[in-house]
């Protein structure tokens, strides 16, 4: 580990890693909801960040405009919506924290255990050697067209689906009028 | 720059988002939990695609693809929480005990 600090995207990878680990951690530990998302928002610029530094720019601008733009805009929309109790009383964690910290532990010693052992010799090529958004496209276009139509059908059902479910219904708010609901 | 401390770090990211997922009343959050499993994913095959660089960018595209899925996902999950809001009143996930035996 001496030579480690000598390499200058070692020390950027360290800064955004600290801001990932802490964004993070609150995203789970923060009692409120609204905090919760835009911590989000932070580990996502963060691995954002870390795209750019592996040469992956596409997919780190993707991962902006597609996150950060649209999901936690969503998500906010989300709590807006079902009004999450955000006050400092609110016990927003089940009370089994025990349990979820001890699986949560055993899952990052094994994936550690497995990632040291198994890849523990490789190295990352980083800023300079970028792939081009032109092979992103053709390959899209090319060898990976079958599952891209299988996903923009998955994004359609979803479209669908969702609309479905979040329309009023308003044949039976009808006969249910002054129902428990 | 050495392959593993990307995956150290997505493994942690992963983990939180276990013990997020399994700590949460709030079914909001228990989503704001799957996205950071998803990210640590996302982190994982951009690294892996950084290592081997390969001639076809099969780590860069499964990232969109994962990107993708977890929007679709993202906008049903929450159609659900809405749903289940409307209908209950509560989304805490340790009230829904309807389908209890």
């Amino acid at each position: 580990m001496g030579g480690w600090f000598s390499e200058a995207s070692n020390w950027w990878f360290l800064l955004i890693a600290v801001f990932i680990a802490f964004s993070a951690l609150r995203v789970v530990t923060a009692t409120n909801v609204v905090h919760s998302a835009l911590f989000l928002v932070g580990a996502l610029a963060g691995t954002a960040g870390l795209f750019l530094l592996l040469g992956a720019q596409f997919v780190a601008w993707v991962l902006v405009l597609v996150y950060i733009g649209a999901v936690i805009v969503l998500f906010l929309f989300g709590i807006m919506i079902t009004r999450a109790p955000t006050g400092p009383k609110v016990e927003v964690d089940n009370p089994r924290r025990g349990f979820a910290a001890t699986a949560a532990i055993l899952t990052f010693a094994v994936m550690v255990y497995s990632s040291v052992s198994a890849f523990g010799h490789m190295e990352v090529t980083t800023v300079g050697t970028g792939t081009a958004t032109d092979l992103i496209g053709s390959q899209l276009m090319g060898r990976f067209v079958l599952p891209f139509e299988a996903v923009s059908f998955v994004l359609l059902a979803a479209l669908v689906g969702g609309v479905t479910l979040a329309r009023k219904d308003t044949a039976r708010d009808e006969t249910d009028e002054g129902g428990t609901a | 720059m050495s392959l593993v401390q990307f995956l150290v770090l997505g493994a942690f990211m992963f983990s939180l988002g276990v013990y997020g997922l399994l700590v949460r009343r709030n079914a909001v959050m228990v989503l704001l939990a799957i996205e950071l499993m998803l990210n640590a994913v996302n982190l994982n095959l951009i690294a892996f695609e950084a290592a081997l660089r390969t001639t076809f960018a099969g780590g860069q595209i499964f990232a969109i693809f994962a990107i993708t899925v977890a929007a679709a996902e993202v906008g049903i999950g929450l159609a659900i929480v809405l749903l289940i809001f409307r209908n209950r009143r509560s989304v805490n996930v340790d009230e829904l005990d309807v389908m209890r035996w």
